[in-house]
């Protein structure tokens, strides 16, 4: 079994956009239902949707600090989940469940080590 | 048998058991460097053993002793590099171990690898990985599958080596890092991921049809055909493989007609016909009847008809145009794409005239603008409809935006003849 983290991401802008309560809710629902099938696979080792990038501090190796995410991009991660699978097409299965759940694209990216 | 001709078929000989070898050790050793590796040292081997000791009775199984050998030798090289066996023993975990340089085989491995278990098949399908980019998969198949070296593939596709190199070296240790299976897919996937796969070859095959270089590479279109022959032979049940050789065979035996002397494209209808390959024809059209005795068509099966009707006719007057007109229509039920509609559209042309086929063509502007064959035939229609100024303000649409020499010439001669040059 290898580990993979399943990167969400989306519009970094997204928490600015007007999502409206239902859409929110119906998104939670769907990664509810996906979290505990992974669980019940066995295929759960953690999840976690993350606050605003606009909320990350950056910590450079000197210790100095910036506020504001790390990448520039307008894309931003915005949660993920580390899952076992067997390999790159279990993963790849399990990823397109994610995708539909969160209504976002998802990287794969396999952990090194095995 | 002369020493050129020995030579050959010495070359011959490996690379068709070169796929066969490196997919063997694939599957044995858990890791595609060390099988590519082994494999290419075991190629050179024969190169400089076999003109003097002779061409071994089974040269295939000559290869994979020799090819194993190398591989256990590669693999006590890299013993230190622990690491590496792990990440190798993680993608092929079910049928091979590797531990600390010794090699456990695993000639027993479980029977739940999908459909077939042929070694080949399961590297095809590894190296057609939907999650590899598109010219990876071909640069892999061609190298582990084919035995086409890197400056060969190089050569084929107009990069420079050390980007092809990259390209392949970046695919296979994508496929160990992310564990791409080394399987053939279960059934329910197999005609998905099957697609994958013809995709791969068909684009192989059109590199080499239409190059978008100074010459026409013959070798890398007969090394498609053989890999192609190969798919069939492995996945002798499934319609579409067969359609795609019946494809490009019946494509390769127009190849003699397809340029002039000068390598001015010949289009169909002014080819000699007597130059097209009988041979080829006859295997193309005894495939496309198989297939339609399988009664499973799809897109590959249909294109083949559809060539196996323009190479059934004598001359290009005696082509049954509603037949293939009749085709375009159903593969437009499973392919419906602007270039399919353009070529539905030249059809027509035939069977009602170049007005109405016209009108076909201008509702793909928006979406084949830039194309080359969008404005080369939208041009050859005003051309015959004697709207001589908006056609040759199309040919030259079409010459701007044509890649090939041929097919720039070609088109060239076409809007002199409407306008007298310098005009």
């Amino acid at each position: 079994m290898t580990e993979y983290l399943l990167s969400v991401w989306h519009d970094g802008d997204v928490d600015t956009i007007n999502v409206s309560d239902e859409d929110t809710q119906r998104m939670y629902a769907q990664v509810d239902t996906f979290n505990t099938k992974l669980q019940s696979d066995g295929r759960w080792v953690f999840a976690g949707g993350l606050t605003a990038p606009s909320s990350a501090t950056v910590v450079s190796p000197s210790g100095e600090l910036t506020d504001g995410p790390f990448a520039e991009s307008k894309e931003q991660i915005g949660g993920f989940w580390v899952i076992r699978a067997s390999d790159l097409d279990e993963a790849l299965a399990l990823a397109r469940e994610a995708a539909k759940a969160c209504e976002g694209k998802v990287e794969v990216r396999a952990f090194q080590g095995a | 048998m002369s020493t050129a001709q020995l030579d050959e078929r010495i070359e011959r000989i490996v690379r068709d058991e070169f796929g066969r070898v490196v997919a063997a050790l694939a599957r044995r050793f858990g890791d595609l460097d060390v099988a590519e590796e082994a494999g290419q040292e075991a190629l050179v081997s024969a190169m400089e053993r076999w003109p003097t000791d002779g061409i071994p009775p089974n040269p295939g199984a000559w290869l994979t002793t020799t090819a194993t050998r190398k591989a256990i030798d590669v693999l006590r090289r890299e013993q230190h590099r622990g690491a590496k066996q792990q990440a190798a023993q993680a993608m092929l975990s079910p049928t091979a171990r590797v531990t600390a340089g010794v090699v456990d085989e695993r000639p027993d491995a479980p029977a739940d690898d999908g459909p077939v278990a042929d070694d080949r098949l399961r590297l095809i399908f590894t190296c057609c990985h939907p999650a590899l980019a598109e010219p990876a998969r071909v640069a892999l198949t061609l190298r582990l599958l084919g035995g086409l070296t890197v400056p060969e593939i190089a050569a084929a596709f107009l990069v420079p080596e050390r980007t092809m190199a990259q390209r392949i070296t970046r695919a296979k240790r994508k496929i160990a890092e992310a564990r791409i299976p080394f399987r053939v897919p279960q059934a329910s996937d197999l005609s998905e991921r099957l697609a994958g796969v013809l995709t791969v070859l068909f684009l192989g095959y059109n590199e080499a049809y239409l190059p978008h270089g100074p010459e026409l590479r013959i070798d890398l279109a007969a090394e498609v055909i053989r890999l192609s022959r190969q798919l069939v032979e492995l996945l002798p049940d499934e319609p579409e493989p067969r359609g795609l050789l019946a494809l490009l065979l019946l494509s390769e035996a127009r190849r003699p007609a397809r340029f002039a002397v000068d390598g001015t494209l010949v289009r169909l209808d002014e080819q000699d016909r007597t130059r097209w390959n009988a041979e080829l024809i006859a295997q193309g059209h005894a495939l496309v009847r198989r297939c339609l005795e399988q009664n499973r068509p799809g897109r590959y099966q249909l294109l083949a008809a559809i060539n196996a009707v323009h190479t059934d006719a004598a001359t290009a007057a005696d082509t049954d145009w509603r037949q293939i007109v009749t085709l375009y229509d159903q593969l437009l039920t499973r392919l419906d794409t602007p270039v399919v509609r353009l070529n539905r559209a030249v059809a027509v042309a035939e069977i009602a005239g170049p007005l109405p086929a016209l009108e076909l063509v201008d509702a793909l502007a928006d979406r084949l603008d830039g194309y080359h064959a969008f404005h080369a035939t939208r041009a050859d229609l005003l051309r015959r409809l004697g709207r001589t100024a908006p056609a040759v303000k199309e040919y030259d649409r079409a010459i701007e935006t044509a890649d090939n020499a041929g097919e720039r010439a070609y088109l060239t001669r076409l809007r002199n003849s409407l306008r007298p040059r310098g005009g």
